[in-house]
């Protein structure tokens, strides 16, 4: 298909007619966005002075020990402002909202890292921020909550089905279908209706640029493999989508296998989910025989999501992406080594790609190289992963 | 019932002959169990209702308020299906019941049970048309092609925040009729109505011969008669499920309510 709507079979616009204009809008915004040089300086700036890029590229040498093969390199995205690499997207889409007319900011969030840095980009342009949040997942991040609310933005608890990621992004678009003229949904990652997956990818793809070129630098050649966990996978297909087009980089997406892939209680909707439709997109979808969305589960909040980016279900049914799924026992494990070995303390979502390195290190030879995106910090996990270690 | 005489369709030009406007009843399928549905739903022909919108729960209804995502939930934790509700309509045409209905369902039910054999099993279980709030007409060509060989009416929305020239375009698509959304939002009943939408359906209705209904936030008689006004009929959905909830299980204050309404649409009948 050539439709600029799809990659592939995936994505379109499957929405309601009344946000079919909001759509063409930005759409168009995007587009004059991306061509106007002051802008672009403006988040340049933004950027570099104030979330912290260009982020670190680590060469984790003790991890890399503890399997005895390949060298491992962490793109540090924990370390920008707000602690993960949400801060990228919202700071390019508040300036967007700007360059639209629009005020009011709205926003979903899950484990509260995307409502924390669309708080902040309110704030740093002066925007009224509005985030929906499953009433579950702010029992699990009660600390982003408290941030959220410190930051000026208006928290509101979503009921409704698995009162998780899912029902506060159907709470957020029902806000923004009913103040869409004054409104614009920050869309946290590489999800919805055209043009967001494309759009969100474009402002995540700092991350892989950055990556490539610093690795180029720093050892003359490419990385060997990626890995990145994948939610909606906003982290992951900015990391990987600057070497597409690089044949010999293998990329890994880690989903997340929850309790296991086995059993009713997973997140992993391209290795378990069939094509289906919600939010707006067609993509890979946890569903019933009916059509009825399924209920996702992970340890983290960030990865609890019964679909996934439509370009990642396109990537996988080309097989350029292979995508795995790791269980929230292996995400654990990942966690509490990258944090022993090297004294890094990792979000629990990225913890899923660390979590990967065990099946995948003893595969790789000496002198190998493997980037992970280590996409948050895990400040806002300690609560949770305090439940299930012991120290 | 032959694939040529589509029932809403004849509906439609029965009355514009007739020059009467249109009151379409909403109803979700399985609320509060599928057998009170199909109660209400002759209760409805009786009542004097010109078409029904039958709506298939979704676990994810974001065009909808609270009643409906409510009372869709309620249906889908009793187990509801598709096949059961083509049964039950089945069971309806043979029961002698020639009230046009619309299939009203977001697309990913319709994807799950493929696209083309639900496009034939609808017609086959007597249905007339299809409308998926969640598809634009851009979207889903193949699905549109299979509804159109099946003789089934494809109906699409237009918005307050279209803009005239797509509103035209999708005049163009829509079959039966074409769904005005009365306000920016879900649906849900509403006190007030905004004002100004009564110049974009004239252009509409003076561009376009098919009968634009209005629907999203119509509950009272009076609203119903002074939205009739400006178009070809109104659409009603969450107050009839509000007073479904409301009744807990009677049938008599329900069509009491849709009496009423179909009145007040009715007083208009003789005027454009």
């Amino acid at each position: 298909m050539t439709s600029p709507w799809h990659f592939g079979e995936f994505g379109g616009r499957y929405v309601p007619e009344t946000l079919m204009k909001a759509l063409d809008e930005l759409t168009a915004a995007r587009k004059a966005f991306n061509a106007d040089r002051k802008l672009q300086d403006e988040l340049q700036h933004y950027l570099q002075t104030y979330a912290g890029r260009p982020t670190a590229l680590y060469e984790a040498r003790r991890l890399s020990e503890s399997f005895g093969r390949g060298r491992i390199f962490l793109k540090r995205e924990d370390l920008c402002h707000t602690g993960a690499h949400k801060i990228n997207n919202t700071l390019a889409q508040a300036l967007l909202a700007r360059f639209l007319g629009k005020k009011r900011i709205v926003a979903e969030t899950g484990a509260g890292q995307h409502g924390v840095a669309s708080a902040t980009a309110a704030c740093v342009f002066g925007l009224k921020c509005v985030v929906y949040m499953g009433a579950l997942d702010m029992e699990r991040q009660a600390l982003n909550v408290y941030k959220m609310k410190l930051l000026g933005a208006e928290v509101i608890p979503v009921h409704s089905g698995s009162k998780t990621l899912k029902d506060a992004t159907n709470e957020a678009i029902r806000d923004w279908v009913t103040n869409v003229e004054t409104t614009h949904y920050l869309l946290g990652s590489v999800v919805g209706p055209h043009p967001y997956p494309a759009m969100v990818r474009d402002f995540q793809s700092v991350i892989g640029r950055e990556t490539r070129r610093v690795f180029k630098q720093r050892t003359g050649r490419l990385p060997h493999y990626l890995v990145a966990c994948v939610g909606g996978g906003s982290n992951a297909m900015g990391f990987f989508h600057p070497f597409l087009k690089d044949r010999s980089v293998k990329m890994i997406g880690v989903e997340a296998a929850g309790e296991g892939v086995h059993t009713a209680h997973h997140a992993a909707s391209l290795t378990k989910g069939r094509p289906g439709v919600l939010h707006g997109m067609k993509s890979y979808l946890l569903q019933n025989a009916d059509g009825q969305v399924q209920l996702a589960h992970s340890v983290s909040a960030g990865l609890d999501y019964p679909s996934v980016g439509p370009e990642h279900s396109f990537l996988k049914d080309s097989g350029r992406v292979r995508y795995e799924a790791v269980t929230d026992r292996e995400a654990l494990w990942g966690f509490q080594l990258l944090t022993q070995a090297e004294g890094i303390i990792p979000a629990l979502e990225p913890s899923h790609a660390i979590g990967f390195l065990k099946k995948l290190m003893p595969r790789t030879r000496r002198g190998e190289t493997v980037v992970v995106c280590l996409s948050g910090r895990g400040d806002k996990d300690i609560h949770t992963v305090r439940e299930h270690l012991d120290v | 019932m032959s694939r040529q005489l589509n029932r809403l369709s004849a509906r439609m030009n029965q009355l514009k002959k007739k020059k009467h406007k249109a009151f379409c009843a909403f109803l979700t399928a399985g609320f509060p169990d599928l057998k009170k549905t199909a109660k209400l739903v002759t209760e409805f022909e009786k009542a004097g209702v010109d078409i029904l919108e039958l709506g298939y729960p979704f676990s994810d209804p974001l065009a909808d308020g609270p009643t409906i995502q409510h009372s869709s939930q309620e249906a889908l934790d009793r187990g509801i299906s598709v096949p059961a509700v083509l049964k039950m309509m089945t069971g309806l045409r043979a029961g002698g019941l020639t009230l046009p209905v619309v299939f009203f369902t977001y697309f990913n039910p319709v994807l799950a049970y493929g696209p083309a054999r639900f496009a034939r099993d609808a017609r086959r279980a007597g249905f007339d048309a299809v409308l998926v709030p969640d598809l634009p007409p851009e979207e889903e060509h193949g699905f549109q092609a299979a509804l159109r060989q099946e003789g089934l009416r494809a109906i699409f929305l237009v918005a307050p925040t279209t803009s005239r020239a797509r509103s035209l375009k999708i005049a163009q698509a829509s079959q039966g009729f074409i769904y005005y959304v009365s306000l920016r939002g879900v649906t849900g009943a509403r006190k007030a109505l905004p004002a100004d939408i009564a110049s974009h359906l004239k252009f509409l209705r003076a561009r376009s011969q098919k009968p634009v209904l209005i629907g999203f936030g119509v509950s009272t008689p009076a609203q119903a008669k002074e939205l009739s006004v400006i178009s070809d009929g109104v659409i009603v959905g969450s107050a009839i499920v509000e007073r479904i909830r409301a009744a807990r299980g009677q049938i008599g204050p329900v069509a009491a309510y849709v009496r009423q309404m179909v009145k007040a649409v009715r007083s208009l009948s003789g005027k454009n």
